[in-house]
């Protein structure tokens, strides 16, 4: 019972928090609710007993990605209500996108339910809570049997951190900066040139 | 009262669909339609997640968790590109960025 009045009220204030992300009128406020859905949202997998995800979720979601769009919604210099003109003029067209989509979904769902895999033959069985605790069990299958995968997604990774300095990385003119392969790579002949003294005469 | 698999189907239903609705909602706004793919993201997590764990089957959650790892990059490099690009216009509305005439 205290499961169930937890479910709903995590999974209120995620729906709740993920419509706020559409409707808020300051960008701000719109990154500040996504970190609630995401919190929520990790609560919901801790309900179900997927604490690794839960944990992933917020360490990635909350300490990393929605702090960079944070970052880059206080950074740009946004004129916020010329961005929020024409937000009216695409609700009706939105909402019954929105409207035919969750229909849909739900339809979808419904004959799921009604098919020979139903979603009640998974309930019976209940929110499975092996003997392994659960980040034992996903270490077990990542590193064995998904180790290409868990590879991959490193590669995936790495590429993105590249691209993002890549991209962003830009050379002000004027400004003075240490070369260090110019340095390195400079041959003898440039560095340093002997000069034959005569006696007496000293360097002109 | 138990909560069975479809309740969180239905929550990640809703917020696949605040997801599509925010992206059709704000559009001159970049930064709100990559959130609201984040969104998406976070809607399709919880369907894996659930179906692993009312299957009790470990695997779905591997998968979420490689769905996080693009999740996390595609943020990154979305966001570098809107810096680079509100560098060099000084805009960040969808309706300006045109300058490829796709």
């Amino acid at each position: 019972m205290l499961q169930a009045i937890a479910f709903y009220v995590f999974a209120f204030v995620t729906m709740a928090s993920g419509a706020m992300v559409v409707v808020s009128r300051n960008p701000i406020y719109s990154v500040l609710f996504l970190i609630l859905a995401f919190f929520n949202a990790a609560a919901l997998f801790l309900l179900i007993g997927a604490e690794f995800i839960a944990m992933i979720l917020v360490i990635v979601y909350v300490g990393a990605v929605a702090v960079l769009f944070l970052f880059v919604v206080m950074m740009l210099d946004i004129n916020i209500a010329k961005l929020r003109a024409g937000f009216f003029k695409y609700l009706p067209i939105g909402a019954l996108i929105g409207l035919v989509l969750l229909a849909e979904i739900l339809f979808a769902l419904g004959v799921f339910g009604s098919g020979s895999a139903t979603i009640s033959a998974l309930d019976s069985a209940g929110a499975h809570v092996g003997t392994v605790e659960n980040t034992r069990a996903i270490g077990r299958v990542l590193y064995t049997q998904y180790f290409y995968l868990f590879q991959a997604a490193g590669v995936v990774l790495l590429v993105a951190m590249i691209g993002a300095i890549v991209l962003t990385l830009r050379r002000r003119p004027g400004v003075r900066r240490q070369r260090i392969s110019e340095q390195l790579f400079r041959p003898k002949e440039e560095a340093i040139t002997i000069v034959k003294v005569p006696t007496r005469g000293g360097v002109s | 009262m138990t909560i069975g698999l479809g309740h969180y189907l239905f929550v990640a239903a809703v917020l696949f669909t605040f997801g599509v609705l925010g992206i059709f909602l704000n559009r001159k706004n970049v930064i709100i339609i990559l959130m609201c793919v984040e969104l998406m993201l976070l809607a399709v997590n919880i369907n894996l997640v659930a179906f692993s764990a009312f299957q009790g089957n470990v695997i779905g959650q591997v998968f979420a968790m490689l769905v996080l790892t693009v999740a996390a990059a595609e943020a990154a490099i979305g966001l570098a590109i809107l810096v680079v690009y509100f560098r060099n216009r000084g805009t960040v509305e969808v309706e300006d960025i045109n300058a490829m005439k796709g």
